[in-house]
């Protein structure tokens, strides 16, 4: 992997009045990689998640997202990203077609650029048939593939994952993986946070937050490596433990 | 612009392809429309009814039978004098009375605008305008069927008790305000709650749509679906129930798209102080469709309401609409007129939008 930052964080803090909610945290995540962002819920994932995508003004430090700056150049950041939220949310009441056709428009694409997409994104997923399905009727793994793949639109270059395979079971997990993978392997980057220990196995780097600030920064092995454990899930325990968090 | 459209698009598929959103957009407006008015213009037979005819005339003996004779009114009083027609009012004998003038005959023979006039027992007002209704139709009808008839037969109306009516159930400008509301203020603060519940508004934020698009793309449909609701609501009010619109058009329907807007800046408020839709449904009711319906001047005249409940009304943007849209439709005053109730509807309404808008990008932060 060539060195080429996409994602650069310098103390990077945001604070709530009295509250600091992300404690200057640092970090570089370069492209193509899977880069897990973990911790407990109220660690400071969210906010700092959210003052990647723009959504959030940060307090103080430095940030940049796909060479934009956080604080000057949040609209541009915004083109050039793509999302996925926690409830994979399309509109359910809108058929698979509507909602590609939506998203295309909200991102920019041309009419022809979305038909385009419109049929290599149902191809892609086998969801031909279902075009004209409304997207409440589908699986929950489809939906969440097809809310990946939304996600991807409009070729972005980072797309961040907020606990993307949450309530999924296990097989469908699993896919949805080999999908980011295939995703990473076109060079996009893929900054995702999940609460699943196993699946950070799956991730090229890690990062674990506790109490606002980064506690741990490595590859799954290393980590496990420094910290004497043999699975991720026991890392965290082991970090849960030094820290303050009791 | 394109986006725009994709995203008012995409709120029509919504509305349309859900049951509940459309049976409150138009079943409901319907359905109070008729509940209200016929509750309100219910037929009734043999009202009682005073004749002081002091003309004493064929002409003026017909118009009395003609009264007597349709079966609505059944005279149970003659007067003789005017303290009769007070006495018969206040044992509760007679509903109404038909005062007929002594130069009635001499001047529907000579066509010089004959006059009668029709009192009526204020303290009752539902009754009171039905019955008067009723009255003028009958004259104008006793007119038309006789020939050499003058032109116009002047119908004077007094409410005695009450007498400008200020507790009558209007029930046109009600309905349209409660149902402004409804749309404007308990739809948007749904529909902007919903996008929270299943996590679409975060997407949209996400995304480089600009936060003034995603509001103004969300609620247009409903702005556009209120005025419709107003216009059918003044419709039914019209064709229905004979509520005349003595005012004009354009104002009429520039003051309704005013209060819509004040009632989308009210349901966005309320959105961005919500989670869920239950929650919005709950404020929305709750905070302003009761105060709306009982606090405005709809159902209860303001001028009996205790102090602190006046101080309430005067900060309600129904009480300032209702009020106007009653001078424009039922008195066909010129919007001048009602300045400074529009006034205060366009202050209150701008203080909502900023209100709103602090509120939308705080919940950005």
């Amino acid at each position: 992997m060539t060195h080429e930052p996409v994602i650069i964080a310098r103390q990077l803090t945001k604070r709530f009045g009295p509250f600091t909610a992300v404690d200057a945290i640092s970090f570089e995540v370069e492209k193509g990689e899977i880069f897990g962002f973990l911790g407990a819920n109220g660690a400071g994932k969210t906010t700092a998640m959210r003052m990647l995508t723009g959504l959030l003004t940060p307090t103080s430090g430095q940030a940049s997202v796909a060479g934009f700056d956080v604080f000057r150049s949040a609209e541009q950041i915004k083109r050039h990203i793509g999302y996925m939220s926690q409830r994979f949310s399309l509109y359910e009441d809108l058929t698979v077609k509507e909602n590609i056709r939506l998203f295309g428009t909200i991102y920019g694409l041309t009419q022809r650029q979305i038909g385009d997409k419109t049929f290599q994104l149902l191809r892609k997923l086998g969801l031909s048939d279902e075009a004209k399905q409304q997207v409440g009727a589908l699986p929950l793994g489809w939906k969440q593939k097809l809310a990946f793949s939304i996600a991807l639109i409009h070729e972005p270059k980072i797309v961040f994952l907020d606990e993307p395979t949450g309530g999924v079971d296990p097989v469908t997990r699993r896919q949805f993986w080999e999908l980011i993978y295939q995703a990473a392997h076109e060079g996009v980057t893929v900054f995702v946070t999940t609460h699943y220990m196993d699946e950070s196995e799956y991730c090229h780097r890690v990062s674990i937050m506790v109490d606002g600030r980064i506690a741990a920064l490595d590859t799954p092995r290393q980590l496990k490596l420094t910290y004497e454990a043999d699975s991720m899930d026991e890392v965290f325990v082991k970090l849960a433990r030094t820290t303050s968090l009791s | 612009m394109k986006t725009l459209w994709a995203f008012i698009l995409k709120e029509i598929y919504h509305i349309l392809r859900d049951r509940r959103t459309l049976f409150i957009l138009f079943g409901m407006p319907a359905a109070q429309v008729l509940i209200f008015g016929f509750a309100v213009t219910n037929e009734f037979k043999g009202a009682s009814f005073a004749i002081y005819d002091q003309s004493n005339d064929p002409v003026s003996i017909a118009l009395g039978r003609h009264m007597s004779g349709s079966g609505h009114f059944k005279q149970t009083v003659v007067a003789h004098r005017t303290e009769d027609i007070h006495q018969a009012f206040q044992s509760g004998k007679i509903k109404m009375a038909l005062v007929i003038p002594p130069d009635f005959g001499d001047r529907y023979r000579s066509g010089n605008r004959p006059e009668v006039q029709v009192i009526a027992d204020g303290s009752d007002p539902n009754t009171a305008t039905t019955l008067v209704n009723y009255a003028t139709m009958m004259i104008a009808q006793f007119k038309a069927q006789r020939v050499n008839a003058p032109l116009h037969i002047e119908v004077a109306t007094r409410m005695v008790y009450n007498p400008e009516l200020k507790s009558v159930f209007m029930f046109v400008p009600g309905v349209i305000t409660l149902v402004l509301m409804l749309i404007s203020a308990l739809m948007t603060s749904l529909t902007l709650a919903k996008e929270k519940e299943t996590g679409t508004m975060e997407l949209l934020l996400v995304s480089p749509l600009h936060p003034m698009m995603i509001i103004v793309g969300k609620v247009l449909p409903y702005v556009l679906l209120s005025l419709i609701n107003a216009v059918l609501i003044i419709a039914m009010g019209v064709y229905i129930f004979e509520v005349p619109i003595k005012g004009s058009l354009i104002a009429l329907l520039g003051l309704n798209t005013l209060f819509i807007i004040t009632a989308l800046s009210l349901g966005i408020l309320i959105s961005t102080r919500t989670q869920t839709q239950q929650a919005a449904m709950m404020i929305s009711l709750l905070s302003l469709m009761m105060p709306s319906m009982l606090l405005s001047g709809f159902v209860f005249p303001i001028e009996s309401m205790p102090w602190l409940l006046q101080m309430v009304s005067k900060v309600i943007p129904a009480t300032y609409f209702i009020i106007s849209l009653k001078a424009i439709m039922l008195k066909g005053v010129e919007l001048v007129v009602v300045w400074r109730e529009v006034f205060v509807l366009a202050l209150l309404t701008l203080v909502f939008l900023m209100a709103s808008w602090k509120n939308f990008k705080l919940r950005l932060e």
